[in-house]
């Protein structure tokens, strides 16, 4: 692809203060994402996916965070380094974001119409009238039924699989260029999960938009993403095209979580696990932060930090190629 | 890849060394808890130590110096009857002091009891709360007033008016803490295990309720020495010649214009304890709200 | 040689009372409810939000009590009169793993008091001869001993969950019910966690009930699977049939909707609708509404659980009408 990204995280390093000074909650992820592209982030806890995509729009906490180094591009414009007044006409118009809890994001006060409203208005000048009839069509777009009459509905009258849709039809509202949605479906039940990822996939065609998708479910990333960026501890450990990843994954970490899944087939009596513990943000770990789990770990992944090698089409595995080739034996 | 299962022990690296002393250090980063706790403590040592800061009796009269503005000899000046203030002060602390810690203690205690019964047995609840309501309708002040009024005008009757009026905040709070910390998994299990209620109260709910009620304790503190300073003006509390701040204040009051001081200092005492209280519970609840979460 | 089921529910019903804008309504969480758990066995109870999974397993160890029906206990029959008092003779043979690992543990108790609370409770071990235990049961899951004077706050999720186990396991008992214990957990960590179920079950001799939304997860441990939804039982039957011949429409539909880590599987297509509120649920088969395979039947009368092939039963009347 040789178009310059929609979006281009560059080196990006966030830091936050606890009582005894700074943690480095992410340390140099690099991730593009082009137009048009379906891009998945996955991850465990503490591997720092969310607080990558709250960085995009700067919705961190700006007296407990800094960010020392790093850039986010948006069509030719750092993000880090833009005014409030730019980044408020960017979020919500440009760049949307979805989270986990719908209740939380949506305000218990409001009629959904008042919401999806105010979301417009803040980004178009419209009139009360023409925003809610936008309202109720984006709400007949997610699929709500009897948008007409559920427009009018308070947040707590809905289930959440519907909360969901609503948080949806807000962040489409102004045909953003880019949503970011953060594990958008983990609260949900299987069922719904299906049918959200179904909405969004549609949706995303319709648009065309490109689509940001965390998550730590490696099933939705397989159904959904179209290129996946693999995190552990707060780093970009793997990068590749879908189907390659699940193919071969190469990075000691990818192949180990593909294997602690448990699987709807196959004949497995047991589960595969990684021993120990992912590291917390303040454990100082020098060279590879995966390297103390590693099965195949050298001394010198222990002492410095891993190379990017580039093991195939598209594809980038943060790990030496010492290690690499005692991985392809079994891969 | 190796599996986990009873053969190897969990790596210990994560395990971090006991961080016991984690909340005090903790609170006393929080500049707000710095300037209080100095405050109280500053205010408490002058009040103990009292007879070692001032060689003069209280209550010992001198006609020859009396209405002495401040100045070298009598640093806060000297009331109608030619007391010195300031030695009343530190001895009015000991007074006020202890009349604030009291009231805090055993409404805190009372609430705590009350609120965790009414929390824990639904038929006392309603008994409970009822009364509660009818003794927070009255404000707090008015109550205590009737309470000292009838008990006649001493130390504890100000220390049992005050603790009635305060401790059904305490119950509304615990009882608020206890409803929640009752449904929690962990009370759950005990009870599976056959924990009786007394056992389940003791050990499990209580110590969760702790936090909110002693962040506002704090608070009560405070209160409580600003009531009695407001009873004891009115002359339903500590009666002179024993020197409170607030008949120290009370005392003063007719000669507001000829001797200010004699209003002034008692009533700097009181805002800077009443303040001190105030941003320890201030720093608290910052430094404890969090950790009620459960920690990192 | 037929063992006698260490757990017999018939009929069970569950109502909760739940206050609104308008009132008080009943809740039906549970609705004639009816299975069994064998010695030695795993029954997987899966279903999604609604179906009553976690308010059955509460039931069945006393948590709850039940609205009508019975529920009886290593042969003790614990709803009812002198229900709790038979439940107090069984109590030390069963127990209860929970969920949320942040909640489960007293945060002002030192972790070995934790564990060792059961023993105190039981009363029959001397201090020391409790310490020794809580070291044993420290071992047993993977802890080291010396983190029995910590608090919970210092350690992980997945150590948590570790710790909630060697508790429930203190009395030595018979039977434990696990609620989601692997769900709020990471991957890596659920794996470890569910090894270790396995593990302990097998030294131990331990029957469990294993509650769980996860289907992938429920099918590594269990040997027999239960379906909810939105109250009651659709089917069981053992784990190989139900994975690989799901009968009961909502069973296929649950399975077809859970994402495989594989790009090119492609997936059936999504049933629409959501699971009914439990204070107005549909007439008939609470399924009715979204099932592809309804027929008139479905929205009048209740299927119920019948037996369809030897050791399944299935509340459809598909079914119902083959038989």
């Amino acid at each position: 692809m040789a178009a310059a990204p929609l979006l281009a995280i560059r080196d990006l390093t966030v830091q936050f203060r606890v009582d005894a000074g700074w943690v480095t909650a992410v340390e140099g992820v690099s991730i593009d994402i082009g137009e048009g592209d379906c891009v998945g982030v996955v991850g465990e806890s503490g591997s720092g996916k969310s607080v990558t995509a709250l960085s995009i729009l700067r919705l961190h906490d700006r007296a407990t965070t800094r960010i020392p180094n790093g850039s986010i591009v948006f069509k030719g414009q750092d993000l880090l380094k833009s005014s409030k007044r730019s980044l408020r006409g960017i979020r919500g118009g440009e760049i949307a974001m979805i989270f986990q809890d719908p209740m939380s994001s949506l305000n218990p006060v409001l009629t959904v119409s008042e919401q999806i409203s105010e979301t417009i208005q803040q980004h178009q000048k419209m009139s009360g009238t023409a925003a809610r009839q936008r309202a109720v069509e984006l709400l007949d777009l997610v699929r709500i039924p009897d948008a007409r009459r559920r427009a009018d509905d308070y947040p707590h009258r809905l289930s959440g699989g519907m909360r969901q849709r609503v948080m949806v039809a807000m962040a489409i509202a102004c045909r953003p260029r880019l949503l970011i949605a953060d594990e958008p479906t983990t609260a949900l039940d299987v069922t719904i999960q299906a049918q959200i990822l179904e909405l969004l996939r549609e949706l995303r065609q319709e648009l065309g938009m490109s689509v940001m998708l965390i998550s730590h479910d490696l099933g939705v990333i397989a159904e959904f993403a179209q290129s996946v960026v693999v995190m552990y501890a707060g780093r970009v450990v793997e990068q590749a095209p879908v189907a390659q990843l699940f193919r071969r994954p190469v990075h000691p970490y990818t192949v180990g979580l593909m294997a602690a899944v448990p699987k709807l087939d196959g004949d497995a009596t047991r589960l595969s696990a990684i021993p120990g513990r992912i590291p917390g943000p303040q454990e100082d770990i020098p060279g590879c932060r995966f390297a103390p789990r590693c099965g195949f770990a050298l001394n010198s992944c222990l002492q410095a930090p891993p190379p990017t090698e580039l093991v195939g089409e598209l594809h980038t595995v943060r790990c030496p190629p010492q290690v690499l080739a005692l991985g392809d034996v079994n891969g | 890849m190796t599996d986990i299962g009873l053969e190897a022990i969990v790596s210990t690296a994560g395990l971090a060394p006991p961080r016991r002393g984690r909340s005090i250090r903790r609170l006393f980063r929080h500049r707000s808890f710095v300037i209080g706790f100095v405050i109280i403590v500053v205010l408490a040592l002058a009040a103990i130590f009292a007879p070692l800061l001032t060689p003069l009796d209280p209550s010992a009269m001198k006609v020859r110096f009396r209405f002495r503005s401040p100045a070298s000899d009598f640093i806060f000046g000297t009331d109608m009857f030619g007391r010195d203030i300031f030695t009343r002060v530190l001895y009015g602390a000991r007074v006020s002091l202890f009349v604030g810690l009291a009231v805090s203690v055993i409404s805190g205690f009372c609430g705590a009891v009350l609120g965790v019964v009414a929390a824990q047995f639904r038929k006392l609840d309603a008994p409970i709360m009822r009364l509660m309501d009818a003794l927070m309708s009255f404000p707090a002040i008015l109550l205590a007033l009737g309470i000292a009024a009838a008990l006649g005008p001493r130390v504890s009757s100000v220390i049992a008016a005050l603790t009635v009026a305060y401790v059904p905040a305490g119950v509304r709070i615990v009882r608020a803490a206890a409803l929640v910390v009752r449904e929690l998994d962990y009370v759950q299990a005990a009870r599976l295990s056959g924990a009786s209620a007394l056992r389940i109260i003791v050990r499990h709910i209580l110590p969760n309720c702790f936090s909110p009620l002693l962040v506002h304790l704090t608070f009560i503190f405070a209160y409580a020495i600003l009531a009695e300073a407001a009873l004891s003006f009115l002359g339903v509390g500590v009666q002179p010649p024993l020197a409170s701040w607030g008949n120290i204040i009370a005392e003063g009051r007719d000669y507001a214009t000829e001797a200010w001081w004699v209003m002034l200092f008692p009533g700097i005492a009181i805002s800077l304890a009443a303040l001190g209280m105030n941003l320890l519970g201030d720093a608290l609840r910052d430094v404890l709200d969090p950790r009620l979460k459960g920690g990192d | 040689m037929a063992d006698a089921p260490i757990v017999e529910v018939r009929g069970l019903k569950k109502t909760f009372m739940v206050s609104h804008a308008g009132g008080t309504s009943p809740l039906n969480a549970l609705d004639d409810v009816n299975f069994d758990v064998m010695p030695g066995e795993t029954l997987g109870l899966v279903g999604e939000s609604g179906s009553g999974k976690s308010t059955a397993g509460r039931i069945l160890v006393g948590l709850i009590p039940a609205t009508a029906g019975t529920v009886s206990l290593f042969g003790r029959r614990i709803t009812g009169r002198d229900g709790a008092a038979a439940l107090r003779a069984v109590r030390s043979r069963l127990q209860f793993v929970f969920q949320d690992p942040y909640a489960a543990l007293n945060p002002r108790m030192r972790v070995g008091s934790s564990v060792a609370e059961p023993l105190e409770i039981a009363g029959k071990l001397s201090r020391r001869d409790r310490s020794d235990r809580v070291a044993e049961l420290f071992e047993l899951v993977g802890l080291p001993k010396i983190s029995t004077d910590r608090y919970p706050h210092e350690f992980s999720g997945g150590q948590r969950q570790r710790i909630v186990i060697a508790r429930s396991l203190a009395l030595n008992p018979d039977f434990i019910v696990c609620d989601e214990p692997v769900s709020a957990l990471d991957v890596s960590m659920q794996a470890q966690i569910v090894n270790l179920l396995m593990d302990l079950q097998q030294r131990l001799g331990l029957t469990y009930l294993f509650i769980a939304h996860d289907l992938a997860v429920v099918r590594m441990i269990s040997t027999r699977v239960a379906v909810m939804y939105a109250g009651s039982i659709v089917e069981t039957a053992p784990k190989k049939d139900i994975y690989a011949q799901p009968q009961h429409p909502y069973t296929k539909a649950l399975l077809d909707a859970v994402p495989r880590p594989d790009p090119a599987f492609v997936r059936a297509p999504v049933i629409s609708g959501e699971v009914p509120s439990l204070l107005d649920p549909p007439k008939g088969c609470r399924f009715h509404p979204r099932c592809p395979l309804v027929m008139d039947r479905c929205r009048t009368e209740v299927p119920r659980l019948a037996a369809s092939g030897t050791e399944r039963q299935v509340a459809c009347h598909l079914f119902a009408e083959r038989n």
